[in-house]
């Protein structure tokens, strides 16, 4: 185990100074996820312009430096792409984090996957996986509305 | 047996975890096991196991006679007036669930009250929520004040004609609070009310005197007394375990059994369903007799001292913000840390081979209270020395380095 490769300085960077931690004006769709066992909550917020477009995302919540981290990260990358790249996108990176290395996906730049396989790091600490993939799940949730609320305590990662 | 030298009795300090030494503070969640305790169940279950109560085999007999020793030990260990007012569940949940269930049954109707404390454990909130939906009772929660103490003062307070039991932890794992629980119980009983003392916490860090404290039911956590998990006790005044109905039905529990009706049997078997955690039960015996051969009274002091020196090198460790200061105060330091979220902080300090816990810790009202959704806890046990506190300060100012805070 590594802690320098769980807690590198992107993930600091965002822990710290979380990007786009506010509420969107005119959201039209929203999800609250909840982690039960560590008490994280996320509120996910969208507006999606007439073509499905992501025209602003945000989040509002509290949590760890993953947590928080990993929400900053995935709104920045998700932010003008369409609903269903966005989909394409969240899959990806929970299979990045359950078992594959890379992020495969062709819809995110070198760099940008680059700041996602940051977040690997966590496949080494099982009790913190957690914790990095709540606001994919919850930003999921919002797109499909279907639960009104995330717990990581009924999915599998 | 000597404390200072205790650690050595513990098997797990001889292992390493991820090439650490242990140094292990979350006892409040569960305590390690003493080699004796561990070789009892071993033992048991290779030399000596059968089932209890049934059969009249030499080894039934054995068995049976090993498991009421242990009853006795406790007897002995709580100073309870009768062996008879201990019950062995499954842990202290299930005793606490036993009495919400059984005193709800028969004493408790529409707008009675129970009151509980700001500091209540889960376990001793939920299993008296459900009386809310069956019988349409209250709950109401005497306040936790700034230093993290519930006084008398406070339960006086939310004292009604309508309570009809006080159910309150003994020590909260949250803020180390001692509770003044005897003088809670002489309140409760002027006025008629009994009392239900959650002892999750008392038990493996205090002196137990049931016929001094005089409250009628005590709840106990065995494995965080040193002892195995899947097991705890309700000790309960006579008086009541006779009047209550049975909380679990099956096998060895009843007198007769015809198609028309049922007697039950007599205490302590009436609350005893089915088999019960035999194996756990005997070793538990080897728990008390190892926590007799250190003595009560050194465990209070040696803990006390660490308490006291754990707050004052966290206090000079100037980002470390302990949550509670009550007066008396044992066995918890509860702390946040500036800028580092308490699950980031127990994953450093794991690396290190220190283990704390964070989180809500069970007590989601106590930490709504505070305006904080996780604390950091590190708790201790008589295997604990101040190098342990000392490692877990070095941790914490290696999570300041991480964080750069």
């Amino acid at each position: 185990m590594n802690l320098k490769e769980l807690y590198q300085e992107i993930i600091l960077d965002h822990g710290k100074n979380p990007r786009n931690l506010r509420k969107t004006d005119n959201f039209n769709k929203d999800a609250k996820g909840h982690n039960p066992l560590c008490g994280d909550k996320v509120h996910v917020y969208l507006k999606l312009n007439e073509n499905k477009k992501v025209e602003d995302i945000s989040f509002e919540g509290e949590g760890c430096a993953i947590s928080m981290a990993s929400a900053s990260i995935m709104t920045d990358l998700v932010k003008g792409k369409e609903e269903k790249e966005v989909k394409e996108i969240v899959s990806d990176f929970l299979k990045m984090i359950k078992e594959k290395d890379e992020i495969k996906t062709n819809l995110l730049k070198d760099d940008e996957k680059t700041k996602l396989m940051c977040l690997s790091g966590v496949k080494q600490y099982p009790m913190r996986v957690k914790c990095a993939t709540l606001s994919w799940h919850t930003l999921t949730s919002a797109i499909d509305r279907s639960q009104n609320e995330i717990n990581t305590e009924n999915m599998d990662i | 047996m000597n404390i200072n030298n205790i650690k050595k009795e513990f098997p797990i300090f001889n292992n390493k975890v991820q090439n650490n030494d242990l140094v292990y503070l979350d006892s409040a969640n569960s305590s390690q096991k003493p080699q004796l305790v561990i070789d009892r169940i071993y033992d048991f279950y290779t030399k000596e196991f059968s089932n209890v109560g049934r059969s009249v085999h030499y080894l039934a007999v054995a068995a049976t006679n090993l498991y009421e020793n242990t009853r006795v030990l406790v007897q002995k260990y709580i100073n309870a007036k009768d062996a008879n007012e201990i019950v062995f569940t499954k842990g202290a949940t299930e005793a606490i669930n036993l009495v919400a269930n059984t005193f709800g049954q028969n004493f408790l109707k529409e707008g009675d009250e129970i009151l509980l404390t700001e500091l209540e454990h889960h376990s001793n909130y939920v299993p008296w929520h459900y009386l809310r939906k069956l019988k349409g009772v209250n709950i109401k929660f005497a306040d936790v004040n700034e230093k993290g103490e519930v006084t008398i003062e406070s339960i006086e307070k939310n004292i009604t004609n309508k309570t009809k039991i006080i159910a309150i932890t003994h020590l909260s794992n949250v803020t180390g609070a001692i509770l003044p629980i005897k003088e809670i119980t002489k309140l409760a009983h002027s006025k008629n009310i009994p009392v239900l003392i959650d002892g999750c916490q008392g038990a493996p860090h205090l002196k137990l005197d049931m016929q001094d404290i005089d409250c009628d039911f005590y709840a106990i956590s065995c494995h965080k007394m040193y002892g195995p998990t899947g097991l705890g006790i309700l000790y309960a005044k006579k008086k009541w375990l006779e009047e209550l109905p049975p909380y679990q039905g099956g096998g060895g529990m009843i007198r007769e059994v015809k198609k028309e009706g049922i007697t039950y049997g007599d205490l302590p078997n009436k609350y005893e369903a089915g088999t019960m955690a035999t194996a756990q039960v005997i070793a538990f015996g080897e728990s008390i007799n190892f926590l007799n051969k250190i003595g009560i009274n050194n465990i209070e002091k040696h803990e006390s001292e660490l308490i006291k020196y754990g707050e004052e090198i966290l206090r000079k460790n100037n980002s470390v913000k302990l949550i509670g200061n009550p007066k008396n105060k044992g066995s918890v330091l509860s702390f946040t840390l500036d800028g580092v979220h308490p699950h980031d902080i127990a994953t450093i300090l794991d690396e290190d081979g220190v283990a704390i816990r964070a989180g809500h810790h069970c007590c989601q009202i106590l930490h709504d209270k505070l305006g904080l959704s996780a604390t950091a806890r590190a708790s201790l046990g008589v295997y604990n020395v101040k190098e342990d506190l000392d490692k877990l300060n070095e941790s914490l100012n290696k999570c300041k380095k991480i964080f750069n805070t």
